[in-house]
């Protein structure tokens, strides 16, 4: 069933840093005749705390994002990382609060929250958004994209659709960019070995653009290529879905 | 250094092994090449998931009933021929393992690899009663000679090259042919062959690991390339089998499962050249004496922990280490444990107690390669998630030391949830990041930040938040 | 040593208090879903055969029944062999006709090293990993006779290729139960890539195996 209405979840990090990417999701979905809404009331849904170790100080955040998003028939975020913290874990955090209630809640939710990729390719049964993008760009799927949600290569067939785009296949494409939340900081040695061969195999490519699903991977990414000079910029998934022709 | 507070042991040692060229360089084609390999080997049976899932279930039938599984083990052992023997702990493990070398007048034992001895320390062990024990797979004999320690679960002298590997051969194996010897490996492979084979025929007593024990059986089993395991598990007179307690399963249709599972994600072979399964003793062939020991030594503790218990189900294949982004760059030693990688970073806190490996389950940017890969489905980004809330909650428990109780993280990590908990204090702080980030922001840039936050800046920019956030804009709108 | 039997068990249960006191071990669930039965018919099983365990440089030859005796001296000429070691039990027309033929009555492994090769047949063989299984019965001999001696030559006949890992080891199962025997699964000469992984045959192990596969 084609949804007419969905919720965006923009996440703490999209909102506060990214705001740009939540702009393009609304224009997307808008263009392809599905209305937004965005309750105000949504803050964090809890992956840095729970994937840091604070269990307990996450609880509190799953039940504010059960309130805030019980009402609504699909979630979408564009975040593939975040949507992988409410599938895979909010259930072990209603079973670590002993909250039969909340986990009853969490099932029923979780199904409904989804990922940008897989609410256009699966629910919209789109490919093609009407977007143009006549730029030379390569595709980082995250780690959570690809693990935890396993969206594929949805992705890429959206990006290839783009009209005017140039998709150059990433090497190595699958290997982590040593992001990882905290371990950027607690392991900072390791997570720039890590990245220093993702901006090798970026840069190997002559892209113009990263694009990724997630901007956490992206704002690590981005940050060395900014420093190194590189000439090459990092954009999210839905920036360029929602890019559309100027003279059209 | 190693309160539970501590994370730095991991971050220390990997800051040196990354400035360790050779390492890289080895471990990156290792890595590169094994993990190709594997993908094709494994992409070739249509019912690999299936054999995982078999792989996983036959595990936790028989950890969730470890008890009777053992015992059943004992009576077919005993009932075969074999004698069988409980240690509690590695030095208990060495102590039954010198015994019995003692009493069978030996002072030399030729040993197959085996990661449960290197855990127990049974060669210093035996050293200390002047029982001289030979390492004789290959890799093991050059970290022996080397006086190193194996940084790769598979391929332990990875970390060495050829002409490292000739210098040890050169200087400890007297039989170095008189011609001068090379670097080139079926020379050094040879120097090997020739020195081991008259320990080989010369030894009383052999050691072993054992990647499999049937329960229903008795037999016991040991996966191998080079035949150094069949030798020490067939020629000396005695033979003991050392095991850790979680490598037995039901029976033997199920080694139908792990002989599929282990050799694809291990050597990413259809089938390691030797595998030998025996059953007690066997009258005229093999060894008069079999005993095998079955060690605790930590493994009741990942048992108790019903998130980390399925770290038991390791079959040694080190297929995580392969495919781990963070061990391809830090190499094992990094890791400071028997067991390096994902799985180390997972069950050497689960087994020694939690303080001492601390930074450990920090090691991981959590990507999730190692739980695909796993041929009996250890979730270890679940795990390493689950002790980190385990170090979390023992850091910040009653009895733990102010320092650690009130460390800067914590204190960080608990003000933010109680932001992210309410609307206005969220919003508000959004306000006050826009405003205070100012002072670090140069030319559009954040390209250098104070304290913890440095390691972020010391390689890469960070652009400032926007003037507007996503929400503003939505409020904005028309 | 009973107390550290007693006090590991001990320490078992009570890391296990969450399962159930009722609950048996065929209670937890497993599914083999896997394949159990191959689907290759004979011709295309004893080619996959052949060529798998050419894949691990091993020499593998097809040859009629008449044909066998010829194979295997030509083999053992080939390979420079001048004793070999058998099982007392391999049929008189396995054994090599031109060379000295050294029948397994309890040769010590000091005797074993002295022999250029072994001859012997097997109890099942594998096709889709190209896999040789030795049970110390069937004409496989005892487990130093195929492991001292540099060179191994293997007698397969067709009938006893089986597809698949899971056939093979249902195949074993009453000689492991009833009579115990020690079981040798042989998959190509003996590996390392220990050294910078560069692969080198024959580390402890023969350094060739030959397999010859007699049609039925």
């Amino acid at each position: 069933m084609r949804p007419n209405r969905v919720s965006l979840f923009i996440t703490c990090f999209n909102d506060t840093m990214f705001p740009a990417t939540g702009q393009a999701v609304v224009a997307l979905l808008e263009r392809l005749g599905v209305g937004v809404d965005f309750p105000l009331e949504q803050t964090c849904c809890g992956q840095m705390h729970f994937n840091t170790g604070y269990a307990e100080e996450t609880i509190p955040l799953v039940r504010r994002f059960v309130r805030v998003f019980a009402d609504s028939e699909l979630v979408v975020s564009p975040s593939a990382s975040c949507v992988g913290m409410v599938r895979d874990y909010y259930p072990r955090v209603a079973e670590l609060a002993g909250d039969a209630g909340l986990a009853r809640e969490v099932e029923v939710l979780v199904p409904r929250v989804l990922e940008l990729s897989e609410l256009l390719c699966d629910h919209l049964e789109v490919e093609d958004v009407g977007a143009f993008f006549p730029h030379r760009i390569t595709y980082h799927p995250t780690c959570h994209s690809l693990r935890m949600l396993k969206v594929g290569d949805r992705p890429l067939r959206l990006l290839r659709a783009v009209r005017g785009i140039e998709v150059v296949a990433l090497p190595e494409a699958e290997g982590c960019c040593g992001f990882g939340g905290t371990f950027a900081i607690k392991n900072a040695d390791t997570s720039i070995a890590m990245l220093t061969d993702k901006v090798r195999a970026i840069l190997d490519t002559g892209s113009e653009v990263c694009v990724s699903a997630d901007n956490s991977c992206l704002m690590h990414i981005g940050g060395a290529l900014s420093r190194q000079r590189a000439g090459v910029r990092t954009m999210h998934l839905a920036e360029i879905l929602a890019a559309a022709d100027p003279a059209r | 250094m190693t309160g539970a507070g501590d994370h730095s042991a991991f971050p220390r040692a990997a800051r040196a092994s990354l400035a360790d060229t050779q390492l890289r360089h080895n471990l990156g084609h290792a890595t590169r090449t094994i993990r190709v390999k594997r993908a094709a080997t494994v992409a070739e049976l249509p019912d690999w998931e299936e054999l995982r899932e078999a792989g996983r279930a036959l595990k936790e039938r028989v950890l969730r009933h470890l008890d009777e599984h053992l015992l059943a083990l004992e009576e077919s052992v005993t009932r075969a021929g074999g004698t069988v023997h409980w240690a509690r702990d590695g030095a208990e493990c060495s102590r039954i393992v010198a015994d019995l070398v003692v009493a069978h007048g030996a002072d030399e034992v030729v040993k197959s690899k085996s990661l449960t001895t290197d855990e127990t320390g049974l060669n210093d062990a035996l050293a200390d009663r002047g029982i001289r024990a030979w390492e004789t797979d290959l890799a093991e004999l050059i970290i022996q000679l080397a006086d190193d320690t194996p940084s790769h679960i598979l391929v332990p002298a990875i970390h060495k090259n050829r002409e490292q590997i000739r210098e040890l051969f050169v200087r400890f194996l007297d039989d170095a042919p008189g011609e001068p010897l090379t670097d080139d490996p079926r020379r050094l492979a040879e120097v090997a062959r020739r020195h081991l084979r008259r320990l080989f025929l010369s030894a009383r007593v052999g050691i072993s690991g054992v990647n499999f024990a049937v329960a229903q059986t008795g037999t016991v089993s040991v996966v191998e390339s080079e035949g150094n395991g069949r030798m020490c598990t067939t020629l000396p007179e005695v033979l003991i089998s050392v095991m850790g307690i979680e490598k037995v399963i039901p029976s033997w249709q199920d080694l139908e499962v792990y002989l599929q599972l282990l050799p694809r994600s291990s050597t990413a072979e259809r089938m390691n050249p030797y595998t030998s399964l025996w059953t007690g003793v066997t009258a005229g062939d093999g060894p008069r004496a079999f005993h095998l020991v079955l060690v605790d030594n930590g493994r009741t503790n990942v048992l108790a922990d019903e998130i980390g218990r399925q770290a038991l189900n390791c079959i040694r294949c080190s297929a995580c280490l392969n495919v781990c982004p963070v061990y391809e760059r830090t190499g094992g030693h990094a890791y400071g444990s028997t067991y390096p990688g994902p799985i180390g970073a997972i069950l050497t806190p689960l087994l020694s107690d939690m303080t001492a490996a601390g930074s450990l389950p920090y090691a991981s940017s959590l990507c999730g390669a190692c739980y695909e890969v796993c041929p009996v489905k250890i979730n270890i980004p679940e795990v390493l998630v689950h002790l980190r809330h385990r170090e979390v909650r023992q850091s910040s428990a009653k009895g733990a030391p102010i320092a650690e109780r009130l460390s800067p993280e914590h204190v960080t990590m608990r003000a933010m949830a109680r932001v992210f908990a309410d609307r206005r204090l969220y919003e508000a702080a959004q306000r006050a990041g826009r405003l205070g980030q100012w002072p670090f922001v140069r030319q559009g840039a954040i390209r250098r930040l104070p304290g913890p936050l440095s390691g972020w800046t010391s390689m890469r920019d960070l652009a400032p938040m926007p003037r507007q956030s996503f929400r503003d804009w939505w409020r904005e709108r028309p | 040593m009973t107390a550290a039997r007693d006090e590991i068990l001990a320490r078992i249960r009570v890391a296990l208090s969450d399962v159930p006191d009722a609950e048996r071990a065929d209670d937890v669930a497993v599914t083999r879903g896997y394949r159990h039965a191959g689907e290759l018919d004979g011709g295309d099983r004893v080619r996959r055969f052949a060529e798998r365990v050419r894949d691990y440089h091993a020499d593998v030859r097809r040859v009629t029944a008449a044909a066998l005796p010829g194979a295997v001296d030509a083999a053992c000429a080939q390979l420079g062999l001048r004793t070999v070691a058998v099982p007392p039990d391999l049929p008189a027309h396995w054994r090599p006709s031109a060379i000295e033929v050294i029948p397994d009555e309890g040769l010590t492994a000091h005797q074993l090293d002295a022999i250029d090769g072994a001859v012997t047949g097997c109890a099942t063989a594998i096709a889709e990993t190209g896999t040789l299984v030795l049970d110390g019965e069937r004409h496989s001999g005892r487990r130093l006779l195929t492991l001292v001696p540099d060179h191994h030559l293997c007698i397969v006949t067709e009938d006893q290729i089986v597809e698949l890992v899971p056939e093979a080891i249902a195949a074993l199962a009453p000689a492991v139960t009833e009579r115990h025997v020690p079981v040798t699964l042989v998959s190509g000469p003996s590996a390392s890539s220990d050294i910078e992984l560069s692969r080198v045959e024959g580390v402890h192990g023969p350094r060739h195996l030959l397999v010859l596969i007699v049609a039925a």
